[in-house]
């Protein structure tokens, strides 16, 4: 009984170790594949005028702050 | 004709002093005009009432050659207007002293009490250094510097970036370290000692100034803080593109807000007494941030998640959404959905009540209460020729604060101790 549950184990984890090596293999591109990523606008970061002026604003009026890049500090804020 | 003679000469030498003087200008306008990236924003944040902020940010950026990149922004603001002091409303009118001890200011009947002597100016400089230091590893470190009447700030960061994976992931891990130093108005209050009002008990202004003074403490107001980021960004596709990160953060020093106000009320309702909140010295955060951009035929999708939770009981969700839609005439239309929702720090009170057990720490301020807020907006953006872009973008942003099984006595019930705050955003934005 033991064995039928280690063997039924052993075969999940070939199995989904399989499936998520396929999956990583699909992940990703080519460097010639990389048109829009390259874009201005697809940086994580863009519009960082935008993303700072707002991180102002949240950090002073509620009380959790950061997570997309340092919390950093410098303001009373109050 | 010796006149003459010295007229041409003149002519020259000033004509050589110009040419001399202009050109080294135009090459540099010329070179500026090729390397350096320039993004600058006026902001105006208006609460209904409350706060105004009009805030102008210079962002300057410049790849040297061979991705060595530097990165320098300043930014002023001016904050004037009322901040809610944390004090409960009551039925009737509310006499409150100024942080300074210099005058009071009086709250209306079943108005939230204000702190109207609020103004301050800001200037923030920071600067930041990004290059490759090994095949596919990349550094970056910087350091920003923030002054305000009665704030000081410095901080110093250092991370490093691995690509790998046919640069499909990158790896990244940062330090930073800000060294944060208080000079409140009228000095600091001890923490939950009571407010020194004066409604005619002080033989005269030196009792008074006396009183005051005994309820202030001149120690150092500092604190530091550590944060360490870790991060993922993983390309999935050709369209879309993922990040992952965890912050780990470690705040040590004087935390509180010696602004804000504490009411201690009788089981009616009514106040006897105002304290000065008093927060931990200690406050340890960890954040979850989820970020993906997914390019689809007709726009950007940005969706982001953060799940943040700390030692003082705040647990947070932010959601983020942004959809760059393309509109002909290379502009462009964003629509813009932020909700927010943070549970109530462990030591937050709304009010304490007359004869209960005085808490070490204690703090009203409805920024670490119960709260739901959200944001929605629209940015229009157009790009013009040599990369130059203008966009403006408004917003509109509601606080929803909440009761977290405080129950109210007497006439508390009546009265609204959990105003929302609601504000308007608008931004103007140019890039050269």
């Amino acid at each position: 009984m033991r064995n039928r549950s280690t063997n039924c184990l052993f075969v999940a984890i070939i199995i989904m170790g399989t499936l998520t090596l396929n999956g990583c293999a699909n992940i990703g591109v080519k460097p010639w594949q990389r048109d829009l990523l390259a874009k201005d606008e697809m940086a994580l970061d863009a519009q960082g005028i935008d993303l700072g002026l707002d991180d102002h604003i949240y950090f002073s009026k509620e009380a959790t702050s950061g997570g997309r890049s340092f919390a950093g500090g410098g303001c009373g804020c109050n | 004709m010796q006149l003459n003679n010295t007229k041409n000469i003149s002519i020259s030498l000033a004509a050589a002093a110009c040419a001399l003087l202009n050109t080294p200008v135009q090459a540099e306008d010329e070179s500026q005009a090729d390397d350096w990236k320039f993004d600058t924003a006026i902001l105006y944040y208006g609460e209904t009432d409350r706060v105004q902020l009009a805030e102008g940010v210079l962002n300057a950026k410049k790849d040297f050659g061979e991705q060595h990149i530097f990165n320098g922004k300043i930014a002023v603001d001016t904050l004037t207007g009322a901040s809610a002091s944390g004090a409960v409303a009551q039925p009737s009118a509310q006499t409150f002293t100024r942080p300074s001890g210099n005058g009071q200011y009086a709250i209306s009947p079943g108005e939230t009490p204000l702190d109207d002597t609020f103004k301050d100016t800001r200037v923030q400089l920071s600067a930041q250094w990004t290059q490759p230091l090994w095949e596919n590893v990349t550094g970056s470190t910087g350091g920003n510097l923030s002054k305000e009447y009665d704030y000081f700030s410095l901080g110093v960061n250092g991370s490093l970036a691995w690509d790998f994976n046919q640069k499909n992931t990158t790896v990244s891990g940062g330090l930073a370290y800000q060294f944060d130093s208080i000079d409140p108005v009228g000095e600091a209050p001890v923490g939950l000692s009571s407010m020194v009002i004066n409604s005619g008990q002080f033989s005269d202004d030196s009792a008074f100034e006396q009183a005051f003074n005994a309820t202030r403490t001149t120690d150092d107001k500092d604190k530091s803080t550590v944060d360490l980021l870790l991060g993922v960004t993983q390309v999935i596709s050709r369209r879309m593109l993922m990040q992952f990160n965890y912050s780990y953060s470690v705040a040590d020093g004087y935390l509180t807000d010696p602004y804000k106000l504490l009411s201690v009320v009788n089981s009616e309702g009514m106040t006897q007494d105002i304290l000065h909140e008093n927060r931990p010295d200690k406050r340890t955060k960890q954040s979850f941030y989820w970020q993906t951009k997914y390019a689809s035929d007709y726009g950007i999708a940005d969706l982001s998640y953060r799940y943040a939770t700390d030692d003082w009981d705040i647990d947070s969700h932010t959601l983020d959404s942004r959809f760059r839609v393309k509109l002909s005439g290379n502009s462009y239309l964003q629509p813009h959905f932020r909700y927010y929702q943070q549970s109530a720090a462990d030591f937050y009170q709304p009010f304490l009540i007359e004869g209960s057990l005085l808490p070490s720490v204690a703090s009203a301020d409805y920024r670490l209460g119960e709260m739901t807020a959200f944001t929605v907006g629209l940015k229009y953006g157009q790009i013009l020729d040599d990369g130059r872009e203008w966009a403006v973008r408004v917003e509109y942003y509601q606080q929803s604060p909440k009761n977290s099984a405080f129950n109210e006595p007497g006439a508390l019930q009546d009265l609204d101790l959990y105003p929302s705050v609601d504000a308007v955003i608008a931004q103007v934005s140019y890039s050269f």
